[in-house]
């Protein structure tokens, strides 16, 4: 610790951080725009100027920038002097000289990072009476709009969307005062995280396109804490709500989990909340139409599914809760997976690692503190997208390592930059084919997925001479080298999934293990990757035989006459005709959803469910974190919590507490909600901020009577805004705001410094527990090989349309592709296939458009579903592509962004 | 929600010629990596073509291997790689301090009456673009300007009739 005096007060600070970080971190006021907490310095703003004093005589001072000085050891400052302040509020004036007066019309208004510090550095008369300069705006694609005249030229987009996302179309240009950021033309913007623009542009030039269609400012924004249902990362967010629409997601901190940022599925993808799939109504079918059921209808309907003889069946796309009261509901035994056999596979063995002392499963943060990491076979981008961001900043701890070298602080961004060049640490992909993290990989093998098993037991044995051998010697050299750049590392992680199966999960176990052995026996980070937000939550509940397949043969034997479906299209999940032959000869089939399925088209009774928005819930995410959502908002028509229709309970903590108790695996819980005594008091947390306007006016064009505000008799927050605001507790605070302080950056006031944990915690509760020492996995018998004119499948995802809930956002839409098989130019060729074709797969005959990649490996055929038509389920390891003479639908693939798309040649 | 199809201008590469390619790989092995000849390589394009089109902005790229965006960010960056066409003689006219102190403000006035465009114009029969720059170094025979490769000193109104009409007369 080094101490330094700010304005004759001394302080205890890091002499790692510079003068800007510490005075955020001890709760001084000093504006900036370039520095962002996430992307260090750059110092061309020079908003931050303060004082600097060489000692204690020293009464004239200089100024310096804080975010490019040091806070070394006796340091003295001052943020107060006069110079200091005329300096910065000169700064300001001319930043503004071109600034638009629209604040009233900008979406950015009232959460303006700009408006803040123009306000903070006293700049509030313009003197400038010239011509300002404009620019022409781009369409940039369906999530973001483009309003370049209100640009300060602070360069953090591009330092955001270039160096720490790793895109490559948006770029700044010209020079002086016609500096421009965008794209080199008009066109959707290429990145998966786009939408963090919105919340990196200290102004109004990027901002949310879809909440600019029905916008409403900040304040009237009825929010709470939620957690994003995309994925299995869980990153946590802040829903917005007015007059009974979802209206955006901004991002929450979790210094744990996302930090500052969100995937564009995450952000985009909520849209379906509102959208006319939704179920509303408890209805029955009665000679194919649906009838509404009364009160007493739907407790009768559930006494009878109450009986002998029902089966319920899970999600991973639902709570704990609902999952937990369903399991309570049919009983431990009649209570099945509601994912495919291939993925119970899975879970199985990611649920067995999970209790293993041998490894360690990190969090999206310690991911990115990773110096050397191998992918085996998942294509992190489009399954877990944010994970993929972690990884493009744990490739730079190379170059934070010869800063530290060379004494360069690791917050000078530009410099280290500069030092590091392209040296990266090590990151290896081994895959079907190129994706999108490609550009960071110091090595990448493309291989047939059994290759691709085999070449990690390879790196395995390699490693340790005690992991089961196996040989690939095609990629001897690669893997000798990548099995010593994990073995030479001091935090080697090992990412794989459950994408394509088992295998591959278990020889990347195996590498982790022998990383183990090797390693003195430290826990290895092994990150395997499952696809929804409470996959593991349900796996743990649902017994290891229970799998999905089994309990469709239930039906379809009579063994089972009853059927209770939770959040779950099974077609999705199962062969089309297994699907049919279970659900038709079921006597009664109950489906509880949030959206119309190809279940509940089979479904005789429908009970609908709340969104993730309109309900508390915990999910449980990939590393085993348990996470509570709030609830936003109401849902204005019948739905209700899929728990609340099945059980008796009255509060979801009751179920959380009988949880704890009841199923294995769960006892920590209880520590994700809300402590002994949350209430100040005895007041609730307002969901509604303290500037919530026209809440007597709101439904003044339906009647001039000011309704009761709704009560919420459970949680601890209330949908009014009377109560104790949040703002002192970041546990239940959804949107960060402190005196002076309106935008995003105001999180700085809650962590305990900047960028570390928020001051009372809020990371989520670790459930698992590692008791297990376990033993290699076996390398698997040789894979059956293509015969013919078959492929190796390789089953696809893509971060726009392969979520069930997010491909039905209208954002989300926009940017999906149909169908298709991913293949070389040379099985392309052989089989008489061009660029855009359709052509039918065996065994389903469903027709796929065909995308001829040269970055696929030869002999393999990416699958990628679509959203709703095809299901993996279909599909083992090889498929066969013939040639359709259907006509491509108007979707196509134009809108997949792949860098190895085979065009035409020039 | 209003949607917008893309108007897109699908603008596709140009294939680099053989001697741009030549030059380009020249500086290739000069530089330590590719992202670096860039701004070279707009050089060496502009220099066979008059200017940098879309067309060839995006065939430099694809040939480097580098983003289009960051090529355009140099490419614009620099006021004199042209991404607009301009005549076949560029007029560079120096109106900083010491051409202006000795009267480049009459001689560009004349300029512009005689040729009838301003600054960033193109005169109609595609002789000459008139562009200002901010010195050429050769303050002591201010005014000054370049046509082309060659620079003009000591510049009077009178002179910018014969420099104009030996240019036209070049061309015959």
């Amino acid at each position: 610790m080094a101490k330094i005096v700010i304005d004759g007060v001394e302080y205890e600070v890091n002499p790692d951080n510079n003068l800007l970080q510490e005075c955020l971190s001890q709760g001084l006021d000093l504006p900036y725009f370039c520095w962002h907490p996430s992307m260090g310095s750059v110092g061309a703003c020079r908003q931050c100027a303060v004082k600097q004093y060489r000692d204690e005589d020293d009464k004239e001072g200089m100024l310096v920038m804080a975010c490019m000085t040091p806070a070394s050891d006796g340091a003295i400052i001052s943020l107060e002097d006069e110079q200091a302040k005329s300096f910065r509020s000169d700064v300001i004036e001319s930043l503004m000289i071109s600034h638009p007066h629209d604040c009233p019309v900008c979406e950015e208004g009232g959460e303006c990072h700009l408006q803040d510090m123009t306000q903070m550095s006293g700049h509030n008369y313009r003197r400038y009476d010239k011509k300002k300069r404009t620019h022409r705006n781009q369409y940039l694609g369906p999530f973001i709009n483009h309003e370049m005249n209100r640009c300060i030229t602070c360069y953090r987009c591009v330092r955001y969307y270039d160096d720490y996302a790793g895109g490559t179309d948006l770029s700044a240009q010209a020079s002086h005062h016609h500096v421009y950021f965008g794209r080199h033309e008009e066109g959707v913007l290429e990145s998966e995280f786009s939408g963090n623009l919105v919340e990196v542009c200290p102004t109004g030039v990027f901002t949310d396109k879809a909440f600019s269609q029905h916008y409403s400012r900040k304040w009237d924004l009825q929010t709470a804490p939620s957690v994003c249902v995309g994925c299995s990362v869980g990153c946590n967010t802040a829903p917005g709500e007015r007059y009974g629409t979802l209206r955006r997601i901004v991002n929450r901190y979790n210094s744990e989990v996302n930090g500052y940022f969100l995937c564009d599925r995450g952000r985009f993808g909520f849209d379906y909340v509102n959208s006319r799939e939704r179920l509303l109504e408890p209805v029955k079918r009665v000679d194919n139409t649906g009838e509404l059921l009364a009160d007493d209808e739907i407790k009768a309907v559930i006494k009878e599914f109450s009986r002998e003889g029902t089966i319920g069946i899970g999600s991973p796309r639902a709570s704990n809760e609902s999952n937990f009261a369903l399991k309570t509901m049919v009983g431990d035994e009649n209570f099945f997976a509601g994912y495919s056999d291939s993925e119970s596979e899975s879970m199985a063995a990611v649920l067995t690692l999970a209790s293993d002392k041998a490894f360690h499963s990190p969090s999206v943060r310690k991911i990115e503190e990773a110096d050397a990491v191998l992918i085996l076979g998942e294509d992190v981008t489009n399954v877990a997208p944010r994970i993929a961001l972690a990884l493009r900043q744990s490739v730079r701890n190379k170059a934070m390592d010869l800063a530290s070298e060379s004494r360069i602080p690791q917050w000078q961004d530009a410099a280290v930059r500069e030092l590091a060049q392209h040296e990266r640490s090590p990151l290896s992909i081994l895959s079907p084919a190129v994706s999108r993290l490609d550009d960071i990989a110091a090595d990448r093998v493309i291989e047939s997925l059994p290759a691709l098993v085999a070449m990690g037991h390879q790196i395995a044995n390699k490693i340790s001479g005690s992991a089961p051998a196996a040989t690939s010697p095609e990629h001897d050299a690669v893997a000798e080298k990548i099995a010593a750049q994990l073995k030479g590392a001091k935090r080697p992680l090992i990412v794989a999934g459950s994408s394509n199966g088992s295998e591959l999960i278990k020889a990347a176990a195996n590498i982790a293990r022998a990383l183990h052995e090797d390693g003195e026996d430290a826990a290895i980070d092994l990150c395997l990757l499952v696809p929804e937000v409470n996959s593991i939550g349900m796996g743990l509940m649902a017994a290891e035989e229970n799998s999905l397949g089994v309990a469709l043969d239930k039906l379809s034997s009579g063994a089972a006459k009853r059927v209770i479906v939770l959040e779950n299209d099974l077609y999705r999940r199962a062969a089309k005709s297994q699907v049919d032959s279970a659900l038709d000869k079921a006597e009664k089939v109950l489906v509880l959803d949030q959206v119309t399925t190809a279940t509940t088209a089979k479904a005789d009774v429908i009970l609908p469910v709340t969104a993730f928005s309109e309900h508390e819930a915990t999910y449980i995410n990939y590393e085993g974190r348990a996470q509570l959502s709030f609830q936003v908002h109401q849902c204005q028509k019948m739905a209700q919590p899929a728990w609340r229709w099945i059980s008796d309970a009255a509060h979801i903590d009751d179920l959380v507490e009988r949880c704890c108790s009841e199923a294995p695996g769960f006892a920590k819980l209880r520590d994700v909600l809300p402590g002994e005594n949350p209430f100040i008091a005895g007041m609730k947390v307002p969901r509604q901020s303290h500037r919530y306007s026209g809440r007597t006016a709101m439904i003044a064009n339906v009647n001039v009577h000011e309704p009761k505000q709704m009560e919420d008799k459970e949680s601890i927050m209330s949908f009014s805004m009377e109560g104790i605001s949040a703002q002192k507790d970041p546990s239940i605070m959804a949107s960060p705001w402190a005196p002076k302080w309106n935008s995003n950056q105001s999180i700085s006031k809650f962590q305990d410094e900047v960028n570390g944990e928020l001051k009372q915690g809020h990371v989520g509760s670790l459930l698992f527990e590692k008791t297990a020492s376990g033993s290699y996995f076996d390398v698997p018998a040789v894979a059956a090989q293509p015969s013919g004119k078959q492929l190796h499948l390789a089953l696809s995802y893509q971060i726009f349309g392969s979520d069930e809930l997010s491909a039905r956002a209208e954002p989300i839409r926009e940017r999906m592709t149909d169908a298709y098989v991913g293949i070389c130019p040379e099985d392309a060729q052989s089989r008489g296939l061009a660029q855009g074709d359709v052509a039918t797969i065996t065994p389903t005959g469903a027709p796929v458009v065909v995308c001829i990649r040269t970055g696929v490996k030869p002999g393999t055929a990416l699958l990628y579903c679509g959203d709703a038509n095809i299901s993996p389920a279909e599909f083992t390891g090889l498929l066969e592509i013939e040639k359709s003479a259907a006509q491509a639908t108007s979707r196509g693939i134009s809108s997949l962004i792949v860098s190895d798309f085979q065009e035409e040649e020039i | 929600m209003s949607q917008r199809v893309i108007a897109s201008t699908a603008k596709k590469a140009r294939k680099l010629s053989a001697e741009e390619i030549a030059e380009i790989e020249h500086e290739m092995t000069l530089y330590p990596d590719k992202k670096a000849v860039g701004l070279e390589a707009l050089k060496i394009v502009q220099k066979s073509q008059g200017w940098v089109s879309d067309e060839s902005l995006l065939g430099i790229a694809k040939y480097l291997d580098i983003p289009v965006a960051d090529l355009e960010g140099v490419a614009t960056f620099f006021n004199l790689v042209y991404r607009e066409p301009v005549g076949k003689n560029v007029i560079l006219f120096c109106d900083s301090v010491s051409c202006w102190i000795m009267g480049c403000e009459s001689v560009k006035g004349h300029i512009k009456q005689q040729l009838d465009i301003d600054y960033g114009q193109t005169t109609e029969d595609g002789d000459f673009t008139l562009i200002p720059v901010p010195c050429l170094g050769d303050c002591d025979r201010a005014p000054v300007m370049m046509v082309g490769p060659d620079l003009h000193r000591n510049l009077t109104p009178e002179k910018i009739d014969s420099i104009i009409s030996d240019y036209k007369n070049k061309q015959g």
